[in-house]
């Protein structure tokens, strides 16, 4: 081992882009793989006509409970077309946010506040080709994240085929509240593509892809990890998190839809995730669509969800700069969540409906379950290292009216 | 060559890899595109075989994956706030915009 603490580090820093380079090495294969799945299933070709989507209004309401934390707020969207052919949408989100999780509760004191959403689009229909401009900025007190995301669609295949690339930019700035020095930067580059095919009378099925390149300060600036110090009374210390200032991923999602006998649907989806810090995700669901006489339709899913840990994430480090990268947030540990979901929508009887506008109330409620199988509970009790595995249930709640006109 | 040196070294090998990363894909993409067309295999003569009046199933909105857009893109920002895997959701990205 050599002597030169500097030397040491160099090897480290070495030998950690030296393990990222096979993760990219096998992410690009994944994408390179699913592209030509996707092309080679293009080279169908015949053509069929488009439309833009109808003019809609929706306003909703939502809220999210769990986990210490209690987030709700109101959302708006509006898209109307100008022409035929051109078609503009707006969209309003506000996240109120009321945060006592595990995490604050074990190194910090509660807090509040908001997060404001808002986007701007614009879609331009030619012949059988839809293109679209989406710019988006999101901003929090401490966090501001702007976007700006380019797509071109085009059926193909007498309609029985759509492709779709996308690409999308996005900028943020991080700060910290309570420190005024703090000034950090991230990069996001998003490529996807989709491809949409009927397969049957009844079936349809939808291919998607997408590849996203992160740069810059990708941290929580207020979370930190934990390691054991005997030279503490408590016997644990915390030091701040440190992150790779790169993450690539890629995440590939089939989705099938079938439409039942008895005027019904039921639908899958499945989704493989990978990234080079070495976090593997699947998730699944299974959805069923029912619509009861002409006015209502209930829908149920279920969902399960699981993930590996970033290889930099340790619950409990054995002593304070333990290594190079230090993670110990939960999102990146190794944990599995279940949802159960249920929604009804209601359309409104024509003496009800503004204008004669069609309009629809929904309510849906997903249940959502978090087992975690390498994140202890620090405020439990235990000891240091033997609390028990953290774990807690979330209920989401939205409800919003859309009309139509 | 100092620590920052060497972290400047380290920053400057990730940023080009992420680069190259990104650039990778669209050449592989025009190159497939490209070849495909080339190749014409449009030519395999295989003719859509669910014909437009035969759709009405597949038009019916309990068949729609997007019939809430409002509500999908709220459920995707739950997700994405809570779990590592993001991407391929078909709400056009955007990211989480939080931390």
């Amino acid at each position: 081992m050599p002597e030169n603490p500097h030397v040491a580090q160099k090897e480290q820093e070495v030998a950690a882009v030296a393990v990222t380079k096979p993760k990219n090495s096998k992410i690009s294969c994944y994408f390179f793989s699913a592209l030509i799945l996707l092309l080679a299933l293009s080279c169908l070709k015949v053509s069929t006509a488009a439309v833009l989507d109808p003019d809609r209004a929706d306003v909703l309401y939502h809220n999210y409970e769990g986990g210490g934390m209690k987030i709700d707020g109101p959302a708006i969207l509006l898209r109307k077309k100008a022409t035929e052919s051109v078609a503009l949408s707006a969209y309003y989100y506000v996240d109120m946010i009321s945060s006592a999780s595990v995490d604050v509760m074990s190194t910090a004191s509660p807090y509040s506040e908001k997060r404001n959403e808002a986007q701007l689009g614009i879609e331009y229909l030619r012949d059988k080709t839809l293109m679209s401009i989406n710019v988006r900025q999101s901003d929090e007190s401490d966090y501001l994240s702007k976007s700006v995301s380019v797509n071109i669609a085009q059926d193909t295949f007498g309609d029985l085929t759509n492709l779709s690339l996308g690409l999308t930019f996005g900028d943020d700035q991080i700060s910290r509240n309570g420190d005024e020095n703090f000034a950090e930067n991230s990069k996001h580059y998003q490529l996807r593509a989709g491809l949409n095919q009927i397969l049957s009378a009844n079936l349809s099925a939808n291919l998607s892809i997408e590849a996203i390149a992160d740069q810059g300060y990708l941290n929580n600036p207020y979370r930190t990890v934990r390691y054991i110090d005997a030279s503490l009374p408590s016997g644990v210390g915390y030091q701040a998190e440190v992150y790779p200032n790169t993450r690539n991923s890629f995440a590939s999602k089939l989705s099938m839809t079938y439409f039942l006998p008895y005027r019904a649907a039921v639908y899958f989806n499945y989704r493989y995730f990978t990234d080079s810090w070495d976090i593997n995700a699947d998730d699944v669901e299974l959805g069923y669509r029912h619509p009861l006489a002409k006015m209502l339709t209930l829908e149920f899913k279920l969902r399960y969800y699981q993930q590996s840990q970033a290889n930099f994430y340790n619950d409990l480090f054995p002593y304070q700069d333990a290594q190079n990268f230090l993670a110990r947030d939960k999102e990146l540990s190794d944990f599995n969540d279940i949802t159960v979901g249920v929604g009804i929508t209601y359309t409104l009887p024509a003496k009800y409906s503004f204008a004669d506008w069609r309009s629809e109330a929904t309510l849906q409620w997903d249940y959502i379950d978090f087992t975690y199988n390498n994140f202890r509970d620090p405020t439990a009790e235990g000891g240091i290292g033997n609390e028990p595995f953290y774990g807690f249930s979330a209920n989401v709640v939205r409800m919003f009216f859309s009309l139509y006109f | 060559m100092n620590i920052n040196m060497l972290k400047q070294l380290n920053s400057s090998l990730e940023s080009n890899e992420m680069i190259t990363f990104i650039a990778k894909k669209w050449l592989t993409l025009l190159l497939i595109i490209v070849l495909s067309n080339l190749t014409g295999c449009a030519q395999l003569n295989i003719k859509p075989w669910v014909k437009p009046y035969e759709r009405q199933h597949l038009a019916d909105e309990i068949m729609s994956a997007n019939r809430h857009p409002i509500a999908n893109m709220h459920i995707t920002h739950v997700y994405g706030a809570r779990e590592s895997a993001r991407g391929a959701e078909g709400t056009g990205g955007g990211g989480c915009g939080c931390n």
